[in-house]
């Protein structure tokens, strides 16, 4: 059997338009940009209505939700377009024994079952790349590590302040101010050398002081999970807003987390299953690569009002005594540690989001609630489905009841 | 003054207290959805009885979020209610269990408060109590009434409603007792409360029970007592400890004309989604009617019949058909009717009605067909059975010839086939959930006060019909819930709940993603199509005008006549007047002993003659025929795994549980311990009694019932005394350099964290469970001395790599033994003509719990029976559509290409539920067997599995490869 798909070739890179799906906002804008400076014609998807409608129709009614919202996505917004002709898709892909590996090859079916067979699909992927005129370069590997960092200082000071300010809107205004001023940036290629990340960090930073907070204690609430529904508001129904409008802080950890794990991911595997020693040296070169970044900008946090994040080096051994680093498949150890990690941090209160059936979450998520109970009494976790027919109802009422208890402590703490 | 509020799924409770905290006022009501109208009637009831005018309230409750935080009125989370209100009347409360309409809660008091709740699965609720008293036809009350005189108790699936009624309906057809039924119903549902809501953490000390249900069935009280092993309480006012709560955190002052002239006036946001209305008047309407009278058989009276006669009769799982035809095929005497769980002596009454038009009638040929096909045939001593499937494309040619498609949407059932050249060539059924039936929307009607037939005729001219998507019923609930909450009213909620009945036969059963690849000549049928809003659902969704014959709910009894003519008999051998006026049927139960199962077996013995055989898992107790079991892989790979038996040694024991891959590694591991010295034993094969015992230590309801299997079998080696176990984890399985990369599955490669983090009592042993693959031997041969060190420091580096390579070889020497027998099974059957089935799966599909000896079933078909192991090696990689990745995995594409190029062979996959990965296989190894035009079977698996429905489908299966044989394709 010959596979013969439609390959994104160098001659498309100048008139093709690259879609690519939703998921994290200011990110995505961030990298979308980033592309457009390498040469790349983008397009962030921001068709949300009747989406999974569409997904439902074209992929297997058992696969996981993320997949059925992102290829749904992909369809609707080429059904509503008048020339498909010159369209391309992009689809970041983490490999690994999660069948999410499998979304790439899903999209492809699903294209061909709806028509489109002849729209290229690029993948982007840390497993090696398929040939196609899409090249990832040093550069703008850099360029995208810079434009991670940014989209996820934005995002952590967003939910710092964003609960707490004075004037109602104003850090949605900011956030979309710094958006568009770092994406401008990025786009002609500044912004991505240490100094220069420095001086951002700086700048945003001082932007998110000036925001004037209630200083009233908030109920402070995590999110962790898969990592498509715990960013994606498609995914989670808009779960990061609801829980501001319930009066909580939230605290969702940054991509960068992700991408890290993915890296050392491959330093366990070496320990656990042996492996080639160059590998491993290229491993540790992108974490390190990526801490020097990260250092950056904690350091320019410690000289702020805000509380740091911890560096990932830190973060990535929280998971032990309840989960061993083989569990490497989704989110694995990762979900664990930060389900951790957060309640050190003071963020009892956790809702853990994943696809109903997520195969790694019943192990990495469900599966050590218990154990995390018992190390953290007070910790306060939920754990909640999202599928296509699961309600908005239901899931709030559980996140309700999570944020009564989470009331409770709180205000005993304050007695 | 304080007043609670608790809008429930079903009911709307109140309770007013006074300054003192007295309770002054108390209410409870269903309010089928009709909940502003409801609130209202409340609180003018409150002030005309209490002479309130202002008071702190506050409302709680699943149905009340919406409305409270509308209406800016407090709203407490009903758990968080409850919680409140225990601690202020039962202090010392350990646990309160609480049981509603769709909720199930558990709360944990003392050692650290956790609140559970029931999350996307609705099962074991008061919702299932209703469904299952519904489909026995009894009321609730009744119901506990004779739970009260069981005397056994069922095995019922106690995950999910839909799938508990796939286990009591064939209890039901089988003629089980009532009393037991319903005592196995509130074992069920504590079961799922226990199982799913506990997840390991023990129920004991002081519990509390509360709610409606536990309030009114003493006997599921008594069920949980049981169980829990504990004397719980119901306390007084143990309907309204959410209003207490929700009273007693209340902290706003509202007055209540005020709030009542709120309510009033508040108007639903209409924001819900909607489809098109169905019909867009009523001239529409008529057309579309005008059309389907004319699909019809004629019926006519007895007088101006022709004879002989034929009957054909559908005992199917919720209703009973019978249709008598004349010589002309035209329909002189047919009934329709729910089956009232007792299809035999509603039809001894019918037979009666039958002889009444003439008692020596000319009855040449009487055939059943349907779930209870075996047993009508029994019972009356008809002359043939013939499968369902079959019976209805009889039925379906006589409406259009060219019929290239047919679906039948029953009670419980979906069934669709393809039909190409006259051959069923594809059979859809709905295994493992029956969303999208029948008995869904009369669930529905009857929930919300009406009528099935009234209830989908109120949705025709809807104008915004409510889209809740395909999926679940029980999630379906609570997407009706929301879309009230929305302001949708029930027209549009009849229509939408229509249309998603469609949806689900489409996406969900057939899973058509090209509208076309149905086919041109549709046949629709099945009680659920009597629905006019189903149909014009159907064919808006389809895009063409499909058939819907006037006998659509009894297409299979009329095929079933058709069929009994074709059988050209001399006389019918039905019993005559007189033998059904003395009809007599004792049932007894015994256990079946032809083999180590001992099923309980259910005998019905008619007329003291014919005998009905059911609780049997193989066929072996209904034909006695001896069955050429050396055909069956599954069952000579069982025997090999037993074959290798515990070794005394100096070492002491190792304990290994026999799940998931280690009913492939086990060769392995046995070898290896054993020549290093130590005893290994195993768990054995899976019993209901595994499953049991491990089941409250399981944390994830929704994962696969191989994996929830572990946790018993860990639990039973610690209770026979091992001290050390030894279950490794890894990401990594062999190579078998057919696939691009040879990993396990999330759930096999790390099951073993799964039984550390949750099976607390592995913390009193050497609980083992390190990261190590045996996909390269080096490595392996480093890794594996430390970790065999933690068993046993003295154990050298030399002696472990030398029975490192012992180890290997037996892995070798078992694979290649499976191989080898696959061919002789191959060369055997051929050499007698029988057919080859691949029953593909997973190695812990052997396990005969985890695949409910559906290869025995086959085998019991004279068919042999081999797995994807047999095959996978001979072919080469190939790249596939999908990532082909997963070592397992790989095996089944393989072994369905193989299968593609021999015509004596053909694919069963076996699929437990809840597989994550299946989801992409079941589709690959479609499309591999449909381009060389084979038939591809799947069979979904789980806890319990409705074997009826797999009889069906294999019988099916056989039939049509049967007819493909005789005239080709």
């Amino acid at each position: 059997m010959e596979n013969n798909y439609p390959v994104f070739t160098k001659e498309m890179v100048k008139d093709y338009t690259i879609l690519i799906p939703s998921m994290l906002d200011t990110h995505m804008i961030l990298f979308s940009r980033v592309l457009q400076n390498c040469g790349y014609k983008c397009k962030v998807l921001d068709n949300f209505d009747g989406v999974c409608e569409v997904g439902l129709r074209y992929v297997h009614n058992d696969t996981c939700y993320p997949a059925t919202l992102v290829i749904g996505q992909f369809i609707d917004a080429l059904n509503k377009m008048k020339d498909t002709s010159k369209v391309a898709l992009i689809l970041t892909q983490t490999g690994g024994g999660c069948r999410a590996s499998n979304y790439i090859h899903l999209l492809r079916k699903a294209l061909i079952k709806a028509n489109y067979g002849h729209v290229p699909v690029i993948s982007l992927s840390m497993q090696g790349l398929e040939k196609s005129g899409f090249k990832i370069t040093f550069s703008m590997v850099q360029k995208l590590a810079a434009a991670l960092l940014y989209g996820d200082l934005i995002m952590y000071l967003h939910n710092k302040t964003r609960s707490s300010e004075v004037h109602k809107g104003e850090t949605k205004q900011l956030v979309n101010r710094l958006c568009q001023e770092l994406a401008d940036k990025l786009e002609h290629g500044f912004g991505i050398t240490k100094r220069n990340l420095r001086k951002n960090f700086k700048y945003i930073i001082d932007e998110f002081s000036k925001i004037e907070l209630d200083g009233i204690p908030k109920i402070k609430v995590g999110i962790v999970g898969e990592i498509y529904v715990k960013y994606a508001s498609l995914g989670n129904n808009n779960l990061e807003e609801f829980l501001v409008s319930q009066g909580a802080e939230v605290n969702v950890p940054g991509l960068l987390g992700f991408m890290d794990y993915n890296f050392y991911v491959n330093l366990f595997d070496k320990e656990l299953y042996g492996g080639s020693k160059l590998k491993n040296l290229i491993f540790k070169w992108l974490i390190k690569f990526v801490d020097k970044r990260e250092a950056i900008m904690i350091d320019e946090l410690k000289k702020s009002k805000f509380e740091p994040m911890n560096p990932f080096s830190h973060t990535v051994n929280l998971n032990e005594g309840i989960l061993s680093h083989g569990v490497k498949m989704g989110e694995g150890f990762l979900l664990t540690a930060e389900m951790v990690e957060l309640i050190q941090e003071g963020y009892e209160n956790i809702v853990c989001a994943q696809p109903f059936g997520c195969l790694p979450n019943h192990i990495c998520g469900k599966g050590v609630m218990k154990n995390i109970k018992e190390h953290y009494p007070n910790s306060n976790i939920v754990a909640i489905d999202y599928d296509p027919s699961a309600t908005k109802v239901n899931q709030e009422n559980r996140i309700k009841l999570m944020l009564a208890i989470a009331k409770e402590n709180l205000n005993a703490k304050n007695k | 003054m304080r007043i609670g509020i608790d809008i429930g799924s079903t009911t709307i409770k109140c309770i007013v207290y006074d300054n003192n905290l007295n309770i002054i006022h108390s209410s409870y009501e269903r309010h089928y959805s009709h909940i502003q109208e409801k609130l209202i009637k409340v609180l003018k009831d409150i002030k005309n009885t209490c002479y309130v005018d202002d008071a702190y309230l506050a409302i709680s409750g699943s149905a009340g979020m919406g409305l409270a935080t509308d209406l800016g009125i407090e709203f407490v989370q009903e758990v968080y209610a409850t919680r409140v209100a225990v601690n202020k009347y039962i202090p010392g409360t350990d646990c309160v269990i609480e049981l509603g309409g769709e909720d199930a809660k558990i709360l944990f008091l003392s050692d650290g408060l956790e609140v559970r709740m029931n999350g996307s699965c609705a099962g074991g609720t008061g919702a299932f109590i209703d469904q299952m008293s519904t489909l026995l036809n009894v009321s609730i009350d009744d119901l506990n009434a004779v739970a009260k005189e069981h005397e056994k108790v069922y095995n019922i699936a106690s995950r999910c409603g839909v799938f508990a009624k796939t286990d009591i309906q064939p209890l039901l057809n089988q003629g089980a007792k009532k009393q037991d039924i319903a005592a196995s119903i509130f074992k069920a549902v504590v079961n799922q409360t226990i199982g799913g809501l506990a997840q390991g953490r023990e129920i004991k000390g002081k519990v509390v029970y509360l709610g409606g249900p536990l309030t009114f069935l003493s006997e599921l009280k008594a069920s949980f007592d049981e169980s829990l092993k504990v004397d719980g309480v119901t306390p007084d006012h143990s309907l309204y400890f959410v209003c207490f709560g929700a009273a007693l955190v209340a902290s706003e002052n509202i007055t209540l004309d005020d709030l009542i002239e709120r309510i009033t006036n508040y108007v639903p946001k209409e924001e819900y989604s909607y489809s098109l209305p169905l019909f867009k008047d009523e001239k529409e309407l008529q057309e579309f009617r005008n059309r389907h009278n004319k699909a019809i058989v004629e019926t006519i009276d007895f007088s101006n019949s022709k004879a002989p006669y034929y009957l054909g009769i559908d005992s199917g799982s919720t209703t009973l058909k019978v249709c008598l035809i004349d010589d002309n095929d035209k329909i002189v005497y047919s009934s329709y009717c729910s089956n009232k769980g007792n299809p035999v002596d509603l039809l001894k009454g019918f037979l009666l009605e039958i002889y009444a038009l003439d008692e020596n009638i000319d009855i040449k040929g009487a055939v059943s067909t349907g779930y209870g096909e075996e047993l009508i045939k029994q019972a009356f001593n008809l002359d043939d059975g013939l499968v369902e499937t079959m019976a209805h494309f009889q039925a379906g040619k006589k409406f259009n010839p060219d019929v290239d498609f047919i679906i039948d949407i029953g009670g419980q059932d979906i069934k669709c086939f393809k039909i190409e050249h006259g051959v069923i060539t594809n059979i859809f059924l709905n295994e493992a959930c029956s969303s999208g039936c029948g008995s869904f929307l009369q669930t529905f009607a009857s929930a919300l006060g009406y009528d099935v037939a009234e209830f989908s005729k109120i949705g025709l001219l809807a104008p915004k019909p409510v889209d809740l998507g395909s999926r679940c019923t029980v999630f379906m609930n609570s997407s009706v819930k929301q879309a009230q909450k929305d302001g949708a009213t029930i027209d549009n909620i009849s229509a939408g709940l229509s249309i998603s009945v469609v949806k689900n036969a489409l996406y969900k059963v057939i899973r058509t993603t090209n509208k076309d690849s149905l086919g041109n000549n549709i046949i629709v049928q099945g009680g659920t199509f009597y629905n006019e809003a189903v149909l014009r659902a159907f064919e808006r969704e389809l895009g063409k005008n499909v058939i819907r014959p006037n006998i659509s709910g009894i297409m299979g009894a009329y095929g079933a006549a058709l069929y009994a003519k074709s059988l050209n008999l001399e006389k019918s051998q039905i019993l005559n007047k007189e033998q059904i006026e003395h009809f007599e049927k004792t049932t007894t139960q015994t256990k079946c002993g032809l083999c180590g199962n001992h099923c309980t077996l259910t005998i019905n013995i008619f007329n003291g003659k014919n005998r009905f055989i059911s609780g049997n898992r193989c066929e072996k107790p209904t034909t006695k025929k001896k069955v050429d079991s050396s055909l069956n892989i599954y069952e000579y790979i069982r025997n090999k795994l037993m074959s290798y038996k515990p070794v005394e040694g100096k070492r002491g024991t190792v304990g290994i549980p026999l799940v998931l891959n280690m009913y492939e590694l086990y060769p392995f591991w046995h070898t290896l311990f054993t020549k290093l010295g130590f005893k290994v034993i195993n768990s054995g094969f899976s019993t209901t009694n595994t499953y049991t015992k491990g089941q409250n230590t399981i944390p994830s309801d929704t994962v696969c019932f191989p994996a929830k299997l572990v946790h018993g079998h860990i639990d039973k080696l610690i209770e026979e005394g091992v001290e050390t176990i030894f279950y490794p984890a890894s990401s990594y399985n062999l190579d078998e350099h057919i696939s691009d990369n040879h990993y396990n599955c999330p759930i096999v490669a790390y099951y073993p964290e799964q039984i550390h983090n949750n099976v607390k009592k592995t913390t009193n042993i050497n609980y083992l469970y390190d990261y190590i693959s045996l996909s390269d031997r080096d490595f392996f041969k480093k890794r594996i001395v430390g970790i065999l060190k933690k068993i046993n420091k003295d154990l050298n580096k030399k002696e472990i790599n030398i029975a490192v390579d012992e180890a290997y070889l037996e892995l070798e020497n078992y694979y290649a033994d499976i191989k080898e027998h696959g061919q002789e099974i191959i060369k055997k059957a051929r050499e007698s003509g029988k057919d080859i089935f691949v029953s593909c799966g997973r190695p812990y599909h052997v396990d005969p719990l985890i695949c409910h000896e559906i290869d025995k079933l086959i085998n019991g078909y004279d068919k042999a029976v081999i797995n994807e192991l047999c095959l996978s090696y001979l072919r080469d990689k190939e790249q596939r559509k999908v990532l082909n990745q997963w070592t397992y995995h790989a095996r089944m594409y393989n072994a369905a290409r193989y299968v593609c190029d021999y015509d004596d062979m053909n694919i069963v996959q076996l699929v437990s539920f809840g597989c994550g990965l299946d989801a992409i296989t079941t589709d690959e190894i479609k499309e591999i067997l449909e381009l060389k035009n084979k038939i591809y079977t799947q069979i979904k698996i789980d806890e319990i599995t409705n074997m009826g429905a797999v009889r069906i489908r294999l019988r099916s299966l056989f039939k049509a490869l049967e007819r493909i044989r005789k005239y080709g394709k």
